[in-house]
């Protein structure tokens, strides 16, 4: 399998990326920094016992000019994309986010306009090819309005609803597109905050990703107790809510 | 083929607010983690990984002090397949490096007996295992290091490139520089299995024996003591010599990754008494029934028997526990060693736990702990007697001309280390020279080695 990950240098991509090269997968990375890239395709290559082929291309998610370059690019490298996978995204917790309303807009946009527009692009190459998977880590922050992520829910709120219209859409004609929903997941960027109960781990959660793209699950969320979690939490009355302190 | 591991874990979580060693003994302090190493070192105070050492030696010295975590800068940066040289970022475990390297044919030529510890870590203890008097520790093996310095520059070093530095780094326990990446020289292995001989030993006096005997045709040897039973059969215990098996010699199958158990919660006081300890000891030395066995054994039975059991530190109870090892010179090592086990049974000190080893010449590493000599490693719970049984064993191995090992001290009161260490002034002054403040600092090098009070930190 061919597999081109925007966000691969870090936690959960970097998780998934190295097991995709320890199965033998072929591996696009894209990423904004081309030295950080390139160690990292290092480390999948030897940890393939140097079997997997790894290519690195610049994209980056705060630089819109980049991002269909990026997806062309990628394509090129070996003809084809079988599965586009999108790990990137900025984090912050709500309080930064009132206390910077330009760290807001730039959240807002990378995590939302910005993805969607790199989306887009690999949508249109991916259906061009006779279809082929899309693979974007959303979050369960967007799942219900919560206190703690208010501002992060709303950009993962609205990237969910996309992905959930292209695979309505675009199915039929050969693209399948996954929505992740990690619940919360122990990497450098969750790194400041205290785990809650269910926490996951990188590893843990790259493996049941690349089984759900295995199989073309539209929904997954990973650890899979959080798919019980929000389930309870999605049926919460307003009431209960504006209590909690989640 | 493509087992995934569990990721390497930081030690077990402190109570918040706090980090702790191995021996869960907590301090006040925090610590951040992130990928990007060299960027989080800049404004470091002290860098610590999966926290497998006993004491305070990856502590903040002062609760607000900076500490960075490393575990999350893992990546391999590079291979050669033909000589076996691996470079990585300093968060790279043992545990990695086994899963990656050994179905490669290459495995680590020194490992300690955790593979929960990552290359950084093995470079600031100067790690040795049981092929100490073969291969000797792990800093000769280790062949470039990138290190940032305390005025924040990122200095390359190697035995030909700076190499005060970078002996002072082997062994350095973290205080000379933070180690951001590590050039390592890895062993061509001809299986992934071990071929092991074990036999019973019915005294410490036949023990150092067969170590030196058995030196000559293992690379391999290590011995567990019964520190419970005294008298002529003071020191009894199995000696387990071992060798990478032939391929001939060894399975066809790859060893299958070993399962591991969680202690779901700290285990009370009486678990690990003395009657319990007594029972264990005794039954595993009666366990091994005939004289001598010997056989194919998985290799992670072999390197990390604990490991199997993640969070074995819960066992020693609340208090937590600390670990003592020391060296006694070659010179004395028999009448030593069976004095010091006099010593510890006269002072109560039973450990569930107690290893014994022979030591090959000293490293290079300027405050690296082995020389030539045998060296005893126990376990003990904390206690309120547990401070006077360590100024006792540290007596005792300043008269034999021995010394201790930093990455398992808790508890050595400064003046003894300083009897024990005549290469502290050179350690000191060498940290001085890239860090005239003593800024890369630790909670041990402020207890141990009298680290001076720094002026208020600018953020």
């Amino acid at each position: 399998m061919i597999l081109a990950i925007l966000g691969a240098t870090r936690g959960m991509g970097r998780a998934l990326a190295r097991q995709a090269a320890e199965r033998g997968d072929t591996l696009v990375l894209l990423g904004r920094d081309l030295d950080e890239l390139a160690r990292s395709a290092a480390d999948l290559r030897i940890r393939s016992g140097g079997r997997a082929e790894v290519r690195v291309v610049r994209a980056d998610l705060d630089d819109i000019g980049t991002l269909a370059p990026g997806v062309e690019a990628a394509f090129a490298a070996f003809g084809r994309i079988d599965a586009v996978v999108v790990t990137a995204g900025l984090f912050g917790t709500q309080d930064a986010l009132e206390a910077d309303p330009a760290f807001a807009a730039r959240l807002l946009t990378v995590n939302l306009s910005h993805t969607v527009v790199f989306c887009e692009a690999a949508r249109q190459r991916l259906l061009a090819q006779g279809g082929g998977t899309l693979c974007v880590f959303s979050s369960v922050a967007g799942d219900r309005g919560r206190k703690p992520v208010g501002i992060y829910g709303a950009s993962k709120a609205g990237l969910s609803h996309y992905l959930e219209s292209l695979d309505h859409k675009y199915r039929a004609a050969g693209l399948v597109t996954i929505c992740v929903k990690p619940g919360f997941v122990k990497t450098g960027m969750t790194a400041g905050l205290k785990p809650p109960p269910f926490a996951g781990e990188p590893d843990g959660v790259a493996k049941s990703v690349l089984r759900a793209i295995d199989r073309g699950q539209p929904v997954l969320y990973t650890p899979a107790m959080w798919a019980l979690v929000m389930a309870v939490i999605r049926r919460l009355p307003r009431f209960v809510m504006r209590k909690v302190g989640f | 083929m493509n087992r995934t591991a569990a990721p390497a874990e930081p030690s077990k979580k402190a109570p918040e607010g706090t980090l702790s060693g191995w021996g869960r003994i907590p301090l006040p302090g925090s610590e951040r983690f992130g990928e990007d190493l060299e960027g989080l070192s800049a404004s470091a105070d002290l860098c610590r990984g999966l926290g497998r050492s006993y004491g305070d030696s990856s502590l903040p010295a002062r609760p607000t002090d900076r500490v960075v975590n490393t575990v999350l800068a893992d990546r391999l940066l590079s291979f050669d397949p033909a000589s076996g040289r691996v470079r990585a970022e300093a968060g790279f475990s043992v545990r990695e490096l086994y899963r990656v390297f050994l179905k490669q044919g290459w495995f680590t030529p020194v490992t300690p007996g955790t593979s929960f510890v990552t290359l950084g870590g093995m470079v600031a203890s100067d790690v040795h295992g049981k092929n100490h008097h073969s291969a000797g520790t792990i800093g000769r093996h280790i062949t470039a290091l990138r290190v940032r310095v305390a005025d924040g520059r990122v200095i390359d070093c190697s035995p030909q490139q700076e190499p005060e530095l970078f002996w002072g780094t082997i062994g350095g326990m973290g205080l000379t520089g933070h180690v951001l990446e590590v050039e390592l020289q890895l062993e061509a292995v001809p299986s992934p299995w071990i071929l092991q001989e074990s036999e019973r030993i019915p005294n410490i006096d036949s023990f150092l024996e067969r170590l030196e005997a058995t030196a000559h045709d293992w690379p391999m040897t290590v011995g567990w003591i019964d520190c419970v039973t005294q008298g002529p059969s003071l020191g009894r215990g199995l000696l387990m010599c071992g060798r990478w098996a032939r391929p001939e010699e060894a399975p066809k199958a790859f060893p299958r990754q070993l399962p591991r158990l969680k202690l779901p919660f700290v285990l009370p006081d009486f678990v690990l008494g003395p009657l319990s300890v007594r029972a264990f000891n005794t039954a595993f030395y009666w366990k091994h029934i005939p004289q001598k066995k010997r056989g194919i054994v998985h290799p992670e039975t072999y390197f990390y028997p604990l490991d199997a059991i993640l969070d074995w530190n819960k066992a020693y109870g609340k208090r937590g526990f600390t670990q003592y090892q020391a060296v006694l010179p070659k010179d004395n090592a028999r009448r030593s060693a069976r004095a010091f086990l006099e010593l510890l049974t006269r002072e109560g000190g039973a450990s569930f736990l107690c290893v014994i080893k022979d030591c090959g010449p000293e490293g290079s590493g300027l405050l690296s702990f082995p020389r030539p000599g045998v060296s005893v490693a126990l376990d003990i719970k904390m206690t309120d007697r547990t401070q006077h049984l360590i100024d006792a064993l540290n007596a005792f191995v300043i008269a034999e001309g021995g010394r201790i090992y930093l990455t398992k001290d808790q508890l050595t009161r400064p003046e003894d280390l300083r009897r024990m260490e005549p290469r502290l002034d050179r350690f000191t002054a060498l940290r001085r020279k890239w860090d005239p403040q003593l800024r890369i600092r630790s909670a041990q090098s402020v207890r141990l080695l009298g680290d001076p009070p720094l002026p208020e930190t600018t953020p």
